[in-house]
């Protein structure tokens, strides 16, 4: 009797795959798939040397993104790109995302078709998680983790226990969506209520979330402290990947019988629209409790919200409005290709008539790299994942987390609302 | 090896953009990370630290980014070893894979105030603080395994050597 998390795990041991594993138990375990950003890559590629591994496992199985300081920031930034470009070309790298081919690395790796249900996924970013959407287990590890399973084709891992959080509702309200449900949850378990554990999201509701909702959620498992997110696939998840899919992949279940560290249940029908204000995800508020907090900047985009459903969500609130003369609106469409057919389907022509900037994908903003930094004393709302202190820039600017929904209908309000109070 | 020296204590969820902010990640030397060592949770820190430093933390130490700048920047700064209520999973992998020792003990954090001197026997996880004893969680043999290796380099070293 094992759980997703567990079957991937025992069908990837280094050593005797297939034996039945347990919560809690040290292994070395196959990975399916590697990669590290900008920001981490270039002491993963460090470490990688000092190992002296003549060669990376699989040159079509690791893979680095420059999507953090991408568009090359500053001087140090361009170095830091360039060991990146260095490495891929030197080790042969199959995939290498150059800027103008690249997005943000979570978005990009599933539309790419290069992680996959059933997958063992590294990657030196907290992120990794968000391809737990699929029915891959993938978590986040560090920069030497990266060189490690670089060389070996393999890592350490403690097996997680599951804690399951099961979605029920025949209907979730208007302009509620995956970022509202994860946001709600993590606001009740706290952020480090999933600690070392591998959360695992089912029930009706989620059975019916579209794919980008399902990899939203999965995307913040990690601000609830969970090693991973998972769901397990499904027709939904066939759809998404079986013309994308570059390698052969496995859907896994969970067993009737297996066995879960704690199940949290949810009324999803009662969940609204949700906000994180300041300076942690868990700190979470109905958004229509928010109405009298005024903003200086939105920022739609991320690995967590910035896929196409996102910017169509954001472009019918905007349509034929005008983003409010007191704040700024950056939209980042998250890949090329959500770039592409965003402009094919009219979406900037909304965007840019409403008086928003649209940039290219960048992590920027998000992490306090670029493209929209914080003065002291700013306020922003954006559909990224992290409020800390400092996030988007000054120590005393302040972040809060919400949907493409919550975030347009605030760009034009001028403070935090609903797209209902836009008569929607 | 015992481990002693001086206590800095930071609160609960300290996250790693305080430890490290992203602002500074576009290098990833040591030396210059050391610099800026939580800053954003006390900006006046790196210039307060010693060689030989120990912080004592609450709960969910190091959580958010899989920044490794965020072990090795306090591990440049000269500090020791950190105590925590608990860490964040991939801050505490990371710790470990850098070769920094670290200790999850929930009683002591309460019991000692900042500035104390404290001993951490890091092979049994007995901490001695104001003549009392602490018993934090005994580390994996594994990640003993790792941490007497010099960290997952030289282990991973090892592992290759073994394989041909």
């Amino acid at each position: 009797m094992m759980t997703i998390t567990e079957k991937i795990f025992a069908g990837h041991l280094a050593e005797g795959t297939g034996k039945e594993v347990h919560p809690g138990q040290l292994v070395n375990a196959r990975v399916d798939f590697v990669l590290a950003n900008d920001i981490t890559a270039p002491i993963a590629i460090s470490e990688f040397k000092r190992i002296g591994a003549s060669g990376v496992f699989d040159r079509e199985r690791v893979t680095f993104v420059p999507d953090h300081f991408a568009p090359q920031k500053d001087i140090k930034a361009a170095e830091q790109c360039k060991m990146l470009r260095e490495f891929s070309r030197g080790y042969d790298l199959k995939y290498y995302f150059e800027v103008g081919r690249m997005g943000v690395e979570h978005a990009l790796l599933p539309e790419e078709g290069l992680v996959l249900p059933g997958d063992l996924i590294i990657g030196a970013d907290s992120h990794t998680c968000t391809y737990g959407g699929l029915g891959a287990f993938a978590t986040g590890v560090g920069s030497t983790d990266v060189a490690s399973a670089m060389a070996t084709g393999e890592l350490w891992f403690k097996v997680p226990e599951s804690m399951k959080f099961v979605y029920h509702g025949k209907k979730l309200q208007k302009w509620v969506g995956g970022k509202d449900l994860i946001l709600h949850t993590i606001g009740d378990i706290g952020v480090d209520g999933a600690l070392y554990r591998a959360m695992e999201f089912e029930g009706e509701v989620i059975r019916a979330l579209p794919m980008h909702a399902r990899l939203t959620m999965c995307n913040m498992a990690i601000e609830a402290g969970g090693k991973s997110g998972i769901i397990v696939p499904d027709d939904i998840t066939m759809q998404y990947v079986k013309n994308r899919a570059k390698r052969e992949f496995k859907f896994h279940t969970s067993d009737p019988g297996a066995a879960y560290a704690e199940v949290k249940e949810y009324d999803a029908s009662k969940i609204p629209p949700t906000v994180s204000c300041p300076s942690l995800p868990s700190n979470t508020k109905p958004a229509a409790e928010l109405s009298n907090i005024s903003i200086d900047q939105v920022v739609i985009g991320s690995c967590t919200n910035g896929r196409i459903e996102d910017l169509r969500e954001a472009a019918h609130i905007l349509k034929g409005r005008k983003v409010n003369p007191n704040l700024r609106l950056l939209v980042i469409p998250a890949t090329q290709r959500i770039y592409l057919e965003a402009m094919k389907e009219g979406l900037f022509e909304i965007f840019v008539e409403a008086e928003a900037v649209v940039s290219t994908p960048t992590c920027g903003p998000c992490l306090g790299g670029h493209m929209g930094i914080l003065a002291k004393g700013e306020r922003a709302l954006a559909t990224t994942n992290r409020n800390f202190v400092g996030r988007m820039g000054h120590p005393e600017s302040e972040v809060y987390l919400a949907s493409p929904a919550v975030a347009a209908a605030s760009a034009v309000l001028g403070r935090i609302g609903v797209p209902d109070e836009l008569g929607l | 090896m015992v481990i002693k020296g001086r206590v800095w204590k930071f609160g609960d969820d300290v996250d790693t953009d305080a430890i490290i902010p992203a602002r500074y990640l576009n290098t990833s030397d040591p030396a210059e990370l050391a610099k800026h060592v939580m800053e954003d949770a006390d900006k006046d820190f790196p210039g307060k630290v010693r060689p030989g430093d120990i912080i004592v933390a609450g709960k969910n130490f190091g959580c958010g980014s899989s920044r490794e700048h965020a072990p090795l920047a306090i591990k440049a700064s000269g500090i020791n070893t950190v105590v925590a209520k608990s860490f964040a999973r991939i801050f505490f992998r990371n710790s470990f894979n850098i070769g920094l020792p670290i200790f999850e003990c929930p009683e002591l954090f309460e019991n000692i105030p900042e500035g104390s001197v404290i001993e951490i026997d890091t092979g049994n996880g007995t901490i001695r603080a104001a003549g009392k004893t602490y018993n934090a969680s005994p580390i994996p043999p594994f990640m003993r395994e790792l941490v007497e290796a010099g960290g997952l380099v030289e282990w991973t070293k090892k592992k290759l050597a073994s394989r041909k």
